[in-house]
């Protein structure tokens, strides 16, 4: 026989409701997978279709080498300039830098931090590029 | 058992336990295990596991009342009762179970006796265990909160609130160039260095080390594992969280999908989680739907004014004085004993 049961079932509801959110939140919507592009005119002029480091080490450690370039720019070393692996030398700058070639801010930065609700703190300063179309 | 083999014993289990993805993602490509299979079995056990215990407790019958108090009962009117420390009705023991969950009050009154100075006891204020706990469980629930941010598309607006306000000391500068990065969240801090202090009392204190056994150390083991993996995945190591939010969206949503490279370190660190998850509902963590039915906490001190039967009682054969007189009247009447019935 079960006690209190006006008291426990109502409990056990709440439980299970607040445990499943993630299941019921997103019924019914659908999650577009983030699709940052790289057809900006600069890069397709580009010989070698390559960044700074190969995909998978910019797609985890961009913010890092960002802070880096900062860090050396404003009160370190005060270098400009940095080699890749492969010899080739880049501006260490986001807006010299960057969006140079990446010119996409909507198209490139923001669909994978908009998916991730992630709010970098680069425009808090920097102007971003104006888009064209 | 010796308190150092108890420490070493769920030690090595948690190390076993956060290593086998590393392993089993070596020998073979089990990223669908890892990331599907065990989660939702994970999780199925939680719920049930967790349900079936409320409903198994339901079952137990609480016929008296039988709270702890520390205040004034309500008596005669002119006697100021203390409505919250010895609640006299629904509404006392709603204020006081608020207390209780919110602010851990009774764990608030903890104090220490300690000999001193030869025959000399003394009772100090003891505030660590009650601070220590409340930085544990409210960065933790801080930290549970904030993973959701993987789990909803688009993330509600509470999750992104509470994001920002765990990260608002902006460290960009860290000790390593980078180390903090992205923005740092104190509540991952503070749950490494509480659960830290949790662990260390057990072992500093010599009465809490006699009582302690592989079942205190073995879930604390685990949460700072857990944490420890989460804070090097997100300021050290680095994973492919696009690649995170992906899987986890796709178990949300009953769609699962495993993307490619994401990084075993995440796989290790999802594991330790389902390993508490499934671990939950048999341990000593349970406290969880536990302090919501505590019998020395629910209950109304109400002894005094309200009958409560216990429900097993069987059924009592009595024979009251009315049936008494009814069946002895003439022979009363006759011996000269006073009746209340002529």
């Amino acid at each position: 026989m079960m006690y209190d049961e006006n008291k426990i079932i109502p409990m056990i509801i709440i439980f299970v409701a607040l445990v499943t959110f993630p299941l019921w939140y997103n019924l019914g919507k659908a999650a577009p997978k983030p699709d940052p592009k790289i057809d900006t005119p600069v890069i397709q002029a580009l010989q070698n279709k390559q960044c700074i480091e190969p995909k998978a080490a910019m797609k985890t450690t961009h913010m890092k080498i960002l802070d880096e370039w900062r860090n050396d720019v404003v009160r370190g070393d005060y270098s400009r300039q940095m080699t890749t692996a492969d010899g080739r030398v880049f501006e260490k700058s986001l807006q010299n830098g960057c969006m140079k070639c990446h010119s996409n801010k909507t198209k490139f930065c923001d669909q994978c931090h908009n998916y991730m609700e992630v709010k970098p703190f680069c425009w808090d300063c920097h102007i971003a590029p104006k888009e064209t179309n | 058992m010796n308190f150092i083999s108890g420490i070493i014993l769920s030690f090595i289990t948690v190390l076993v336990l956060v290593f086998i993805p590393f392993f089993g993602m070596q020998v073979a490509n089990l990223q669908f295990v890892f990331g599907v299979i065990i989660p939702y079995a994970a999780i199925v056990l939680f719920l049930v596991g967790v349900v079936g215990r409320l409903l198994l407790w339901s079952f137990s019958a609480v016929p008296f009342r039988i709270p702890t108090t520390a205040g004034q009962q309500k008596s005669l009117p002119w006697i100021k009762p203390n409505k919250i420390e010895n609640p006299s009705s629904a509404a006392g023991v709603f204020g006081r179970m608020l207390l209780e969950i919110l602010l851990f009050r009774s764990l608030f009154r903890n104090s220490t006796m300690e000999f001193r100075e030869g025959p000399r006891v003394t009772y100090e204020w003891e505030k660590w265990l009650w601070l220590s706990a409340i930085l544990f469980h409210y960065s933790f629930a801080v930290v549970l909160i904030r993973h959701l941010r993987f789990f909803t598309q688009p993330v509600p607006a509470f999750v992104t609130m509470l994001e920002s306000l765990d990260a608002f000391m902006q460290t960009g500068i860290g000790p390593l160039p980078g180390l903090m990065l992205p923005g740092m969240y104190l509540s991952g801090i503070i749950l490494l260095a509480a659960a830290g202090y949790l662990f260390l009392r057990r072992v500093y204190i010599p009465t809490v080390r006699y009582i302690s056994l592989p079942t205190d150390y073995f879930p604390l083991f685990l949460i700072l594992a857990i944490a420890t993996t989460g804070i090097l995945m997100r300021y050290l190591l680095k994973v492919d969280v696009v690649g995170v939010k992906e899987l986890a969206l796709g178990l949300a949503t009953f769609h699962p999908v495993v993307p490619q490279g994401i990084g075993v370190l995440f796989y290790m660190h999802l594991f330790s989680v389902c390993c508490l998850f499934a671990y939950f509902p048999f341990s000593k963590l349970v406290h969880l739907g536990g302090v919501f039915l505590s019998p020395t906490r629910i209950m109304a001190n109400n002894n005094r004014f309200v009958r409560h039967v216990n429900p097993w009682n069987y059924p009592v054969k009595v024979h009251t004085y009315d049936e008494y007189e009814e069946e002895f009247r003439e022979k009363m009447v006759e011996a000269g004993i006073p009746v209340e019935k002529e």
